[in-house]
This record gives C-alpha cells, structure tokens and sequence, in this order.
C-alpha cells in the first residue's frame, strides 16, 4: 500500500517535472524572443528603443544564455515561490495571476462535484434499467453532452440568454462585485454566479463518465457473484448497490482521475467565451505576446494543479479498492 | 419456413457478417452513417456547391441576413432571388444593402462562377450561380459575414478542411497507438512499463494549455498548409493514447486466448499470430475506437481554431468560422453566423453514434 | 418412496434475445428427494445451469420461466408451493433458507470487494435471528465445518487472498449459511484440480449425510455422477430425455444419447491407445433446433421418418423415464 502510494508520487513528482520542462520549451520555441516582440510592440505605437536598452533587457531576464541555463535561472527561483516578472504587464507574474488560479480551482473542482452527483446516480440507472425510456432519455442528453463542444454550448447559452432575457450570464462576479475585497457577499456572489458555467463544463465529462458507468455496471451485472449474491436472498436494490456497482466504481474511480485535467482544460477555453476571471484568458493573451514567464507559470502551475488532483483520485481509488490496498509488495 | 432459414443463416454467418447485421439493426448508427458519409460527399464537393468564392467578399455587403431561394416565378419552375440595393442611412449617410423586392435575380445550374481545381481539373462549374447578377448581387442561403463573405460558400469549404484534419489526425494517433499499444503489450517487461507510465503522464497532462503553447509556438510566417499539418499532429500528439491503451488491453487479453495459444504450439510465426489471428478479432474494436476518437480530433481542430490558435485565415475551417460568431455583440446583429455550428454538432453527433453502433455490433457481449 | 422435497413439473425458460427466442429449457420434469442426490448431466449448454436459475428464480434477463411448476415441500409438512409462481419477496425468503446455489467458478462467484466474512455473515443476518456478533460465530463455524484451517482469521481475509479449493469450500460455507434442504451445485468442481475436486465431493457427500441435504449436481463429467448422484436426468437440447436411479442409468440406458455419453467414458479397462468413442456431429445451434427428436440428426438407433417428424413423449413411471421412440410412444398418424 505503502509501496503504491510512493509510486504514484514519484510518479507526479517527475509528472510536474515534464510539464516544467515541456512548458519551458513550448515557450522557448517561437523564433525571437520577448525582447522582439516588445520592441515591434514600441515600434508599432511609435517609440523607439535602442540596441542598448534591449541587450541589458536580454541579459535581465537571461535571454541571451543558453536554453539550459535559462531553465534552470527560471526553475531555482520558481522553487523559492518568485515565478519572475511578467514581461507583458511589467508585475511579478503571482500578481498578475492573483486570485484567478484558485478562481479556476474552484470553477474546475465544482465542475468535478456535479460530474460525480450526476454521473453516478445516472449511470446506475441507466444500467439497471437498461433500454427503458428513462434510460434513452439519457443517453440522447448524454450524447448531445459530448457532441456539443462546451466553448460551443457557452456560446449558445450566451446568445440564448441574450436574446430571451437580454441578461449577459458571462463572469463569476456581479460587475458592482468585482473591485470589492474578499467577503462574504462576495463569496456568496460568486456562489449564484458560479453553476451557470459549472454546469457547462461538467456535462461533457458527466456524459462521458454516465457512459463509462453504464458500461461497466452492465459488465459486473452479469458476473456470477451478483448471480450468488441474488442466490443468497438479498433484496435486488441492496444486490446492485452492494456488489455490481461497487466493483463499478473502480474504472470510474481511475477515470475521475483523468477527468480533472481535462475540466482544468476546458475551463480555460469556456472562461474566454464568457468571460471568466480565471487563468484561461490570461493564458491565451501571454502566449500570443510570448509573455514567457508568465505563460510557463500558467501551464506550470495547471500542470501541478491536476498531478496533485490526479494524485488524490489516486488515493480514493486505492480506498475503493480492496486489491490495492493488499499489495504487501 | 422462413423463421428456419433465417436461424440457419444466423449459424453459419462469419463474425463479420454477425457485425454488419447487428449494426444494420442500429438505426440510429444507420443515419449516423448515412450523415456522415453525405458530410465527407459534401466536402469533396465542396467548391462544386459553394456560390460564391469563399474568401472573396464585397465589404458593402456585409452582414446579409440569409435569403430564401424562391423556387416558383408566375407558376413555373424558375427559381431566382431578390436582387440587391444600397439605401443611403439618413444619420450616418453610410450606404446599406438590403434586399429589393422588386427585382428578381434568376438561378442559373452549373454555370460558371470562381475558377477551382477539382482532383486536378480545373474548371469553374458550379451548381448554383447568378444570370446577370450585379456587383452586389449574390445567392446567400446563410447570410453574409462582416467582409460580407457568403456563409454557405465558407461552410462548404470548411467542411472540408475540418473532416481532413480529423482523418489525418486520427491516422497518425492510430498509427503511433497501435505500434506504442502493441510494442507495450508484446514486449512486455520495462518496455511496457516506459511506455504504460507515459502514457499516464501524457494523460495526466491538461491537454489544452500543452496544445495552446504548442500552438502558439508556430511561426507565424508559415504557410497555410503547414500549419494544417503543424496542428494536425498537435492534436494527434496527445490523442493517441486512449487507442493505445485500446490496443494493449486487446493484445494482452487475446494473447490468453486458446486460439493463440492454438496457433503458437501449431508453430506459427509471431508476425502470422499478430497479423493473421489476433489483428482480426480486434479490427472491428480498432474501428469503433477511430470513429470515436474521430469527433474529438474536430472538437479540438475547431477549439483551437476558435481561440485563434488553431488554424489562421485565410485558412477556413469551422473553428475559424465560428470565431467570427465569440462575442456577443456580433452575434446580435448577425445571429446566422451561428449556424456555423449546427455542422459540427451535426457530425460529431453522428460520429458518436456511428461509433457506438459499430462498438456494440462489433462485441455483443461487451 | 418418501415424498420429492423438490419437483420440477414441464419447466419451459425462453430468452427472448435480438436474433431470436431461444427454449434454453424445454420441458423438463425431475423430482429431489431428501438426503439423496440428482445428478443433471449433458453437454454444455443443454440448459442445465439455466434450470438451476429457474427453480431460483433469478434468470438473467430477457430470460424468463415461460411455463411449469416448480413445488418445494414446506419443512413443516404443508402442501407444495409453486415457486415458479411465487412473488419476488416470497421467493427472496427461499433463496438462502430452504434453496442454495454453490457456482462453477469460486473466483468469480465472490466479490472481491468484500471480506468472505462480510459476504457470509451478510446472509445470515438477513435470513436468521441473530446479533452481528453470534452471525460471525456462526459463519466461523461454517468455515470450520467446510475445513477452511484457522477459520477465526481466514474470515477477515479476501477472497483473491484464498486458493481456489479454500475458495471453493468458502462458497460452500456460504451457500449452507441459512441451513439450506437443497443445495444446488452448478459445475461445482470443474474449475479445481483432481485431487481437490475429490476433496470437494467428499465435503458435499459428508455434509449431505450429516444435514440430509438434498442435493441436485449439475455436471458434464459422467464420473462425477457415478461417483455422488443416486438419481440422474439426462438433459439434451432444454429437455431432460432420460431419468432414473444412478445403477439403472449407468447399467440400463435406454436413450440412444445416454448410451453415447456413457460409451464416451474413459475407463481403466479399455484397451490403451484405442480411440474413445465420440458422439457424432455436434451440438445444434439454439436458433436452429432440428424438427422432430431434436437428438435425430446424431443418433446411430433412429428407426425411421417419424424420428425428425414427431416429438418423442415421455414414456415410463416418474422414476424411470425416457423420451424415444425405441421405448414406444409413437403416434398413430405416424405408425
């Protein structure tokens, strides 16, 4: 038990490790650099700088140096908690993304709570009552759930809303909320604000997972032990709930696991549509500026985001399952 | 004693005729098939269909709500449209085009419109264009864009760019899930081993953010074509592992099979088992995983499209089509360039069900 | 003899599947008695395992008992009731107390999710008037009946932690949890090795001596029936065509398929390095059930047309029955 449990963090450790790596490198991969751009940007708007200034910006941020050395100026600093400065905004990066990590946090794992209360229940049955109406039922909204992109489906909810309630349902704060500091009103706003595109990004991974889950169950339904189980006299609710779906919820458990990077990544393509303030459009403007301290940081700090919600559905499957747990190896 | 000739059909039937009539029963993967099939006809004809150059657009023109084609003129078949005319704006003395009722343009089929190379023909064949048009004129079934771009002629187009990419795409996950998914499986030991656990760090990467960077990396000097295969293998890059781990999880289960085992102590070749037994009885499952790996390649194509990170105009594909319809403003004014997502669903849909049919045909009891 | 504890009257069971309605059992008629075993023999899938489920009642659906009557004889000396027209709730308190199942496969038979102390303690408690504490007592005292070696701490194991002999007598414990009167015992030692199937049948024959168990053994294995049964039915294609003491089945058979699946057993007198005799042809599909006595198209004693053109009819007492048309029952419009 212990023995897996240091795997899987061994495991998330060189995880983290790759996702810094290869988001260093995405960021190093445009020909040019910061500075180029910078000075197009100045140019553009009719200043000029000189070749002097942009040699002591290269030698600030190490653009000169060689690929490695950069990594590791970027990574020893990133360890003591200073992510650098975004070039973009000319703030430390931490400043620039404040509460829009968490915010997408919260957005993500609320995303993950209404996936598994509306998965596990559906999926059940969907199973248990295999081909009824109910279980057509869902299976259509389920296959509308994965068919319709959720940038897509925020986009139609936008106009829908637009046009019946003349409403603009973007955002996780009430427009008089936004500059107020944290507080309880404000925790409350974005409770009211938030199930709207909670909701959005959910149903995609709720389809998937009423899916799996029915797959499964049907599966287990028709092992022998539900046979023996129904042979012992029990009551058929407490056969199904007690045995198929427990054994069930063993590939849902490993598929939540994946279902959260997943939510991470949607959410940065549904907050541009409406217009969140999470990461994600931070993310997108940083990378078409080349902002690269504060692009890696984004994609370091959602890379180590989900390793560590990968890490945890890691350990709720290893709680769900007795086999694991008995791996004295 | 029909009822006995169908049963003797049934006993005698080879595992594939099994399938296809399992999946003949699925009505709903029927349509699926039908509407996917009629999409990729759509796409090959794509320039045939389209009534107007799709990247030429008259600005005076823009914003064009959808016009009907009006099939009947006096009681005989003789479909036209109504022309255009510009009216000065009286505050902004701008000059704006709207429809003129009383002037009817007439269809004309397979006339000639913009020049276009047809596997290799050139022609300028279309099937809808104008007799006499004006300038302004134009048949536009969807409406216009803001460079008033015909919305039909582009949705024609970008069908075919967006169901490419995704067979492309599909093909280089499936190419490198099959061999990554076989080597695992067969090798065994540390090589399964590397390649299981990176597996599970690609999947527990967040894709969206890796493909964005990716993405973004591109050169910005670099031809259309390029970055269609640029963002092609993006996106299969990180897709390939759920046909992997489809394919291991076959090739470990098959290798208990008796009939492996058969052919093993029979002495054949390891090549032979591969291709000869065990590839069959799992082509049909390798099938369904591709039609549903299929719609997540155009869900990606398009997302990234549609952040303006995917494909770039001039390029047309339906992402790009639909970043057009991002904010809210635009889409109050010319609410038709949301139709540029009824294909989408459409086909993802369809491929959804496609795949689900053959899976469940493929594997009755599974 | 005594009064059948169990007798099962015309049972029909049908799946109603896509390609078709399959009779997975087909009119079959066979009575248990106290202490005594039947053996159910046939080739796999001649709906043995099904009309285990059936007197169950826990078919797997689209299947379900289409007609016939299943009557158990109360303890208390009642009149028979009907399980097969018996509601789900009624029949929940059969299931367990008066008829228990033991598997084919032991793995696969259990959850693994659940100690093999939870999985048996959960029946008693749901069937018996006992505490959690005294069911515990009592399912360690069943695993020590079965001969599970220190049963005080095997009770809290797992059941992949088990061998599948220790396995196989836990699913036993399990199924004698509720003191069951019939034990019905699927295949129960084809998955185990020789000399744990040995061990196996030995725990069965002591226990049904001990509690006058009646047992029905479905088995393809003919040396399993002469080893425990003292009743047969011969089962082929959904129908049982041939019943009757073990002696007189094994020493008399009078059915033409009885006779090629005793033929096909491996003796120690045989001649080495002769070929076993094999029954010819193979089992029909379900769709595809040959007109007539569905056993005609393998049959080596056909006498004529009226084989693939009329259905034999039982013939004989209760106790010693056969369906063929050697032993008579042909019909006047076929004569």
């Amino acid at each position: 038990m212990i023995a897996f449990v240091i795997r899987r963090l061994v495991m998330g450790v060189f995880t983290i490790w790759l996702i810094s790596v290869v988001s260093f490198v995405i960021i190093q991969l445009p020909p040019g650099d910061f500075v180029d751009s910078y000075i197009a940007q100045l140019a553009a708007s009719g200043s000029v700088i000189s070749a002097n200034e942009a040699a002591s910006m290269r030698e600030l941020y190490g653009l000169g140096q060689p690929m490695y050395v950069q990594y590791g100026k970027w990574l020893s600093r990133v360890v003591t908690g200073d992510f650098g400065e975004s070039m973009m905004w000319r703030r430390p990066v931490t400043e620039v993304i404040g509460d829009r990590l968490w915010l997408t946090l919260v957005l993500s794992f609320a995303a993950l709570l209404l996936t598994w209360a509306l998965a596990l229940p559906i999926g059940i049955y969907s199973a248990v009552r295999q081909y009824s109406w109910g279980d057509y039922a869902f299976t259509l909204l389920g296959f509308i759930g994965i068919a319709v992109p959720n940038f897509l489906l925020a986009l139609i909810i936008m106009y829908f809303s637009f046009r019946l309630f003349g409403a603009n349902v973007g955002g996780l704060f009430s427009p008089a909320m936004q500059m107020q500091p944290w507080g309880l009103a404000k925790t409350w706003d974005l409770m009211k604000h938030l199930p709207l595109p909670a909701t959005i990004l959910a149903l995609a991974g709720t389809a998937q997972l009423i899916r799996i889950m029915r797959a499964n169950l049907l599966d287990e339904l028709r092992k022998p032990y539900v046979v023996t189980a129904r042979a012992r006299g029990l009551p058929e609710r407490r056969v199904i709930l007690k045995y198929p779906v427990r054994a069930a919820l063993n590939p849902f458990a490993s598929n939540i696991a994946y279902l959260f990077p997943y939510l991470v990544s949607g959410s940065i393509i549904i907050s541009i549509v409406l217009g969140l303030p999470t990461v994600g459009p931070l993310l997108v403007q940083a990378l078409v500026a080349q902002d690269m301290f504060l692009a890696g940081t984004i994609v370091l700090l959602l890379g180590v985001m989900t390793v560590i919600g990968t890490f945890i559905s890691d350990l709720v499957l290893m709680w769900v399952d007795p086999r694991i747990r008995h791996q004295m190896d | 004693m029909a009822k006995a000739n169908d049963a003797e059909r049934y006993a005698v039937a080879t595992q594939m005729q099994l399938t296809w009539w399992r999946f003949r029963r699925h009505k709903l993967a029927m349509v699926s098939l039908f509407i996917v099939a009629l999409f990729y006809l759509l796409a090959v004809g794509a320039d045939f269909l389209a009534v107007s150059d799709p990247h030429e657009g008259d600005a005076r023109t823009s914003y064009i709500a959808p016009q009907p084609i009006h099939l009947f003129d006096d009681g005989s078949f003789r479909p036209y449209i109504y022309g255009l005319k510009g009216v000065r704006d009286v505050k902004t003395f701008k000059l704006i085009y709207t429809v003129d009722t009383s002037r009817k343009v007439y269809l004309e089929f397979f006339g000639h419109g913009y020049r276009y190379s047809f596997f290799g023909i050139d022609t300028d064949r279309h099937l809808m264009t104008l007799r006499d048009p004006r300038v302004t004129d134009g048949i536009h079934l969807l409406g216009t864009d803001l460079l008033g771009r015909d919305l039909w002629s582009r949705l024609m187009v970008a069908s075919r760019v967006s169901l490419t990419i995704g067979l492309v795409g599909v093909s280089i996950s499936l190419v490198l899930g099959v061999l990554l998914g076989g080597i695992s499986a067969i090798r065994g030991g540390w090589v399964d081993n590397v390649i299981q656990r990176g597996i599970e760090v690609v999947r527990s990467l967040p894709t969206i953010p890796l493909w964005l960077g990716l993405a973004a990396a591109l050169p910005n000097d670099w031809s259309v074509t390029q970055i269609y295969f640029a963002i092609t293998i993006i996106i299969s890059l990180l897709a390939w592992t759920d046909l992997a781990r489809v394919v291991r999880g076959k090739f470990l289960s098959l290798r208990e099979e008796e009939f492996v085992m058969a052919a093993e102590l029979a002495g054949a070749s390891q090549t032979r088992i591969i291709f000869h037994h065990m590839l069959p009885s799992f082509a049909s499952h390798i099938i369904a995983a591709v039609s549903l790996a299929l719609p997540a390649m155009i869900i990606s194509e398009t997302s990234l499209s549609f952040l303006g990170l995917g494909l770039r105009p001039p390029a047309i594909s339906w992402g790009i089509l639909l970043q057009d319809a991002q904010n809210i403003q635009t889409l109050a004014l010319a609410p038709w360039l949301l139709l540029s997502a009824v294909p989408v669903i459409l086909v993802i849909l369809a491929f959804n069900f496609l795949g689900d049919g053959l899976r469940d045909a493929a594997d009755p009891y599974g | 003899m005594a009064e059948p504890i169990l007798s099962v009257r015309g049972l029909h069971t049908s799946f109603g599947g896509r390609e078709g309605l399959v009779r997975a059992v087909d009119g079959v008629d066979f009575d248990v008695f106290e202490g005594r075993t039947l053996g159910v023999v046939g080739e796999s899938g001649c709906g043995k395992s099904v009309t285990a489920r059936s007197i169950l009642g826990i078919v797997d659906r689209p299947g379900r008992v289409t007609a016939g009557q299943i009557w158990l004889r109360p303890a208390d000396g009642g009149a028979p009731i009907d399980l097969a027209a018996l509601p789900e709730p009624a029949m929940r308190k059969i299931r367990g107390p008066e008829i228990a199942l033991v598997f084919q496969e032991p793995m696969a038979s259990f959850s693994q999710h659940y100690t093999i102390g939870n999985q048996i303690t959960e029946a008693i408690l749901l069937h018996m008037r006992l505490d959690k504490q005294a069911a515990r007592a009592r399912a360690i005292e069943l695993l020590d009946m079965v001969g599970v070696p220190q049963p005080a701490r095997r009770i809290d194991e797992y059941p992949f932690q088990l061998s599948g002999g220790l396995r196989q007598r836990v699913m036993i414990a399990l199924a004698l949890a509720c003191d069951p009167r019939v034990l019905i015992a699927d295949e129960p030692t084809t998955a185990l090795d020789v000399t744990t199937q040995a061990q196996i049948l030995d725990l069965l024959r002591s226990l049904q001596q001990q509690r006058g168990l009646a047992i029905i053994l479905i088995t393809h294995d003919m040396g399993v029936i002469a080893e425990m049964a003292h009743d047969v039915a011969v089962m082929y294609l959904g129908r049982a065509v041939e019943t009757g003491p073990v002696d007189d089945i094994f020493n008399r058979p009078r059915h033409p398929y009885t006779r090629a699946l005793l033929r096909s057993i491996p003796t120690v007198m045989a001649r080495p390095r002769t070929r076993l005799p094999t029954i010819e042809g193979s089992i029909p599909h379900p769709f595809n059930r040959p007109r007539g006595c569905s056993y005609h198209p393998r049959c080596v004693e056909k006498i004529g047309p009226v084989c693939e053109t009329h259905e034999p009819p039982p013939v004989g007492s209760s106790d010693r029955q056969v369906r063929c048309f050697l032993h008579g029952g042909i019909p006047d419009d076929a004569a």
